[in-house]
């Protein structure tokens, strides 16, 4: 039972920086921008939150200020495309190398320090029970704020007035526009809550999954958690199902090869790529469901006086 | 679309200008360097870059070196590789196994500019060299103390690619280890990759969750050494000396030192006498080292000091036989030693590994 919940937890660890960081940027695709650039803000959260820890001490801070420079890396993001009418593909194209190689340059001084760990809450006589314990009371803040945070996009996209003005500025920003809308304004906000998201994702790989800032962390996390976007067709309650369902694969074929099933390890390193694969093939025949979800504007400039 | 390729174009421009840098005349050797993961890497890349600083402090004023990190390990490497040659480089160390064809190629269009290749053994012209270093024969060390230290009798192995260095470490860990304990056993998982720190993590976890309370790995990160720390387990460290990163964990780790050969073949470019050459020194030579032995009892300690110093002195070979190939067939009868073209190109387990490799 031990080895269940502690494959169950590493699923959790594995899942939760995709989780976070495609929340953010389905709210970012909803609204009708296309921010390519997760993984460099991603990376961004990752080194400031690393190195925020270092110097405080205190993990939390790091997060902290990994959700702020998220943010505010998304922000020049934002400048450009929304303000100045950027091209949105190549302009996050651009924010992710830029992120990739800034991260290096801040975190060279701390390449090669064990980092600290947010370790995982600890609720008396809550987290001490038998199998729950662990994985409702036990682990790290950030998975719980992981999983309130679906939630919460979902009610607020869907059950709220401005989660309702949201979409409609996705889906036609010029009728949003008409209507008094301020279409730039409620992509600014988006696009910062997705910034947001995906540094407190990085936070997490630096801080509680591997406790250690590296150049390059992410290693393509920041575009895993994009295709989930798509893999979701847009609906949080989909991109929960689709982060785990990576998590899980990525986590099971590792117990696989170890317990020394006869399949090519090739092939089972690549079974969560596959998985995604397949899945977006099935979504893209099912016309009807694409349609109704995609955000009509996606990746559409808008510029208000015309 | 279009626009995406463009984008695309555009961020492979800005890669490029960053290594056709400064193509003015040349009195100085200029010494390039592709790596395959960050310097920051704290493994690998970290250990050659290391190497290519000792070259500067050596040499100092008659020496401009230049470097290009993760660089991928396809035909794209042939790129940068032919920037660097075009730039001036008078020397250029391809540092991965896979950047073996397009080093090669890139010799052939390129014959003033020397290349030296890491780990790989195509010399397809002249100007082409390839070294490498034994880390087997740490890893012989390893697994003679893994099987000392182990409680379960099995130890973990996070593999990267089925390549022969990889395997080779492999099978001498597990010969290593059956020196001590015949029945020791050895789990490896392929993680596809030198370097994802996460997934390193995923792997280690995955491994410790399958009941192995040793781990030892070929890839390049300190990930796992962090997770073997928090469950409380051993590990060894890999090609940098990781023991910050589990002070109570490593149990010794396998430094790679490159710097007396880059400044043996710098050199050799300054004073017009390189030639093409096929290097495989070992712990002889220095180029393969052990951090020190920690977290374990003295006379384990005192047992791997002992083979370090029979490898060292050539007296010993981990390659010796008695050896079992996985099937159980002979490989190596009693006392005979591997020849040298069967270890560069092993592609097949010895007995005791719980594993089908990958082919």
């Amino acid at each position: 039972m031990d080895v269940w919940i502690s494959i169950i937890l590493s699923v959790c660890a594995a899942s939760t920086p995709l989780l976070l960081a495609a929340t953010g940027e389905l709210v970012v695709e909803r609204s009708g921008v296309l921010n390519l650039g997760v993984e460099g803000m991603m990376i961004m959260g990752a080194v400031a939150g690393f190195a925020t820890a270092q110097v405080t001490g205190n993990p939390y801070i790091g997060a902290l200020v990994a959700i702020g420079a998220g943010a505010l890396f998304s922000l020049l993001f934002a400048f450009l495309t929304l303000t100045l009418v950027a091209n949105q593909v190549a302009t996050g194209l651009a924010l992710t190398i830029l992120g990739i190689g800034l991260s290096g340059m801040i975190g060279e001084g701390f390449v090669g320090q064990p980092g600290i760990r947010m370790e995982g809450l600890n609720i008396p006589f809550l987290s001490d029970l038998p199998i729950v314990g662990q994985l409702f009371f036990g682990q790290d803040l950030i998975f719980y704020v992981s999983i309130a945070l679906v939630f919460g996009v979902s009610w607020f996209l869907f059950k709220t007035r401005a989660g309702l003005t949201l979409r409609s500025v996705g889906d036609n920003h010029t009728s949003a526009h008409a209507l008094g809308i301020n279409v730039i304004k409620v992509r600014y906000l988006a696009v910062l809550f997705g910034g947001a998201c995906a540094g407190l994702a990085g936070a997490h790989l630096s801080l509680v999954y591997v406790p250690q800032w590296v150049e390059g962390m992410t290693a393509g996390r920041g575009w895993i958690a994009l295709a989930l976007v798509v893999f979701a067709s847009w609906r949080p309650g989909r991109v929960l199902i689709g982060a785990y369902l990576f998590g899980a694969v990525t986590i099971g074929q590792f117990h696989a090869q170890a317990i020394g099933i006869a399949i090519p390890a090739q092939f089972l390193t690549s079974l969560p790529y596959i998985a995604t694969i397949v899945v977006l093939v099935l979504i893209a025949r099912n016309r009807r469901m694409t349609m109704l979800n995609t955000p009509a504007s996606l990746g559409q400039s808008f510029v208000p006086d015309r | 679309m279009k626009k995406t390729l463009f984008a695309l174009a555009a961020s492979a421009a800005v890669m490029l200008s960053a290594g056709a840098a400064q193509a003015d005349g040349h009195a100085k050797t200029k010494a390039c360097f592709i790596y395959i993961g960050p310097t920051g890497d704290f493994g690998w890349t970290y250990q050659h870059d290391e190497g290519r600083k000792a070259v500067e402090a050596k040499f100092g004023d008659k020496v401009e070196t230049a470097y290009l990190e993760n660089v991928p390990e396809s035909a794209e490497a042939q790129r940068p590789i032919e920037a660097f040659a075009r730039s001036g480089c008078n020397i250029i160390f391809t540092t991965s196994f896979n950047y073996m064809d397009p080093t090669n190629k890139a010799a052939a269009k390129y014959p003033d500019v020397k290349f030296e290749h890491a780990t790989g053994y195509k010399r397809e012209h002249p100007n082409v060299s390839t070294y490498s270093s034994k880390f087997y024969q740490g890893r012989y060390v390893q697994g003679q103390i893994a099987a000392k230290m182990s409680k379960t009798g099995v130890a973990g192995y996070i593999a990267s690619f089925p390549i022969p260095e990889v395997v080779r470490g492999i099978n001498s860990f597990i010969l290593g280890a059956q020196s001590v304990n015949p029945d020791f056993k050895l789990k490896v998982v392929w993680v596809s990759t030198w370097f994802d720190p996460p997934k390193e993590a995923d792997a280690a976890k995955a491994l410790i969750d399958q009941g192995v309370d040793i781990l030892t790995q070929h890839t390049d990160s300190t990930a796992a050494m962090q997770v073997a720390a928090e469950r409380g387990i051993k590990a060894f460290g890999q090609a940098s000396d990781m023991i910050k990163f589990g002070p109570k964990t490593q149990l010794t780790a396998i430094i790679d030192d490159w710097a007396p050969y880059y400044i043996e073949r710098v050199k050799a470019v300054m004073d017009g006498t390189w030639k093409q050459q096929d290097v495989w020194h070992g712990m002889d030579h220095g180029s393969v080292a052990m951090a020190p032995y920690t977290n374990m009892p003295d006379d384990v300690a005192a047992m791997a000091k002992k083979t370090e110093e029979s490898i060292r002195d050539g007296s010993f070979e981990p390659f010796t036989g008695p050896v079992m190939k996985q099937d159980g067939t002979v490989w190596l009868k009693d006392g005979e030693k591997a020849d040298i073209g069967t270890m560069l190109g092993m592609n097949f387990y010895v007995k005791g590994v719980d594993d089908k490799l990958p082919q």
